[in-house]
């Protein structure tokens, strides 16, 4: 599984990084957690509002920071 | 209930004599930062809750849908109530320009949108009612609005970094928050604005408290007061440069208001602060040519100044 955190360095998209490895590595699942900080590409996902989270190229979180609970069951599906 | 809390703390536990200039100063203190704190976390979760029901990709399906004035105008409105950071004004600025909004239609938005933003409307609503709130409000429409159809008739669309043309936008699928998700959004907005703005708060009434007690109010009235033109302008170009976060303005606005200093002058202020941030403009160089950010500094801090204009000649009524 592929995780993407796109986001262009604010406050929010680091705690949403941190959120999610938190996720990742209590729920166990082998996934990789990337940061995607280019414009370019997160334009190509057509995301104006950051931080985003994307799960395999399909996005799931826009603008929001989700609680780890919210993430762990978004990492499970 | 905050002004027993603050005879309580500043009288009894600090035994403090209110009746002294020091323990007015401290009880004024007190009271205003429980209470502003406590009623604005409050107002904030309120609006970040009906905020959570927007997002710029709807906005963005709206406008592409309508044209002229009327366009103008829901991009401004849009600007008050669809959550939006300064962090996010690049993409915003590409998705709205790629999906053929107009350039000054954009800027209506981006014009409005720090203007009017939660903390300035619960603020402005705590310390002087609604009506300035309102007033202030429909200031910051009408600035977005006049900004952007100015922007949109000097066709300066050439100043837009050649690269946001050839970028390609992606579609995604909006997903629908439940009850709880937009809670815990409304909840995380209010932690972020407060653990944010909260030493400006302080300091800010601190300085109040200050002009409450010590600076006379004759002096302000004479060199600041609503009659005198010139204090509007030198407020405006010294907001132009402070960062947008110093909220804690809103907190010295309203004692030097209180203090005889015009409405306009201090309310303009306020609008330069938020609207014209320098780091604001270093993140919008990234998509444009500096004539186009010194056209969109010149025409927003002209607006301001009127509306400060306008607010000053209202103020007998407003306040």
């Amino acid at each position: 599984m592929k995780l993407e955190i796109l986001g262009t360095g604010c406050p929010k998209c680091k705690r949403l990084y941190e959120r999610v490895q938190k996720a990742v590595n209590e729920s166990g699942i082998a996934a990789e957690v990337v940061k995607v900080d280019k414009m370019e590409d997160i334009i190509a996902y057509g995301v104006m509002k950051t931080p985003a989270l994307a799960v395999d190229g399909e996005i799931v979180v826009v603008g929001r920071v989700p609680s780890l609970k919210e993430l762990q069951s978004i990492i499970k599906l | 209930m905050f002004k027993a809390f603050a005879d309580w703390l500043v009288g009894t536990v600090f035994g403090m004599d209110l009746g002294t200039r020091w323990g007015e100063a401290v009880h004024f203190f007190v009271w205003d930062v429980t209470k502003i704190l406590v009623l604005l976390s409050c107002m904030i979760f309120v609006i970040s809750y009906i905020r959570s029901y927007f997002s710029p990709d709807k906005t963005k399906k709206i406008l592409e849908k309508i044209s002229g004035v009327k366009a103008h105008i829901a991009a401004s409105l849009f600007g008050i109530v669809t959550p939006f950071c300064s962090c996010s004004s690049v993409p915003l600025f590409i998705g709205f320009v790629e999906a053929g909004i107009p350039l000054g239609v954009t800027f209506s938005f981006l014009i409005t949108s720090p203007i009017v933003n939660e903390f300035a409307m619960g603020m402005l609503f705590l310390a002087f009612g609604w009506k300035i709130a309102l007033t202030y409000i429909i200031a910051g429409v009408v600035i977005g609005v006049v900004g952007g159809i100015i922007i949109e008739k000097l066709g300066l669309e050439k100043y837009v970094e050649e690269y946001v043309y050839r970028m390609k936008t992606g579609e995604y699928q909006d997903q629908q928050l439940s009850f709880r998700e937009r809670l815990v959004f409304a909840r995380d907005n209010v932690l972020d604005i407060v653990k944010t703005v909260w030493p400006y708060v302080v300091v800010g009434i601190g300085i109040g408290a200050y002009i409450h007690g010590w600076v006379p109010q004759s002096f302000l009235e004479a060199n600041a007061g609503p009659d005198n033109p010139f204090a509007v302008l030198v407020g405006v170009a010294a907001g132009i440069p402070l960062y947008s976060n110093a909220m804690g303005t809103l907190p010295i606005a309203e004692a030097l208001i209180a203090k005889g200093v015009g409405l306009g002058t201090a309310l303009s202020f306020v609008m330069a602060v938020t609207a014209l941030s320098l780091p604001q403009m270093v993140i919008l160089r990234k998509v444009i040519k500096p004539r186009l950010i010194t056209a969109f500094v010149i025409i927003t801090g002209v607006a301001i100044v009127f509306v400060g204009y306008y607010m000053n000649f209202m103020s007998t009524w407003l306040l």
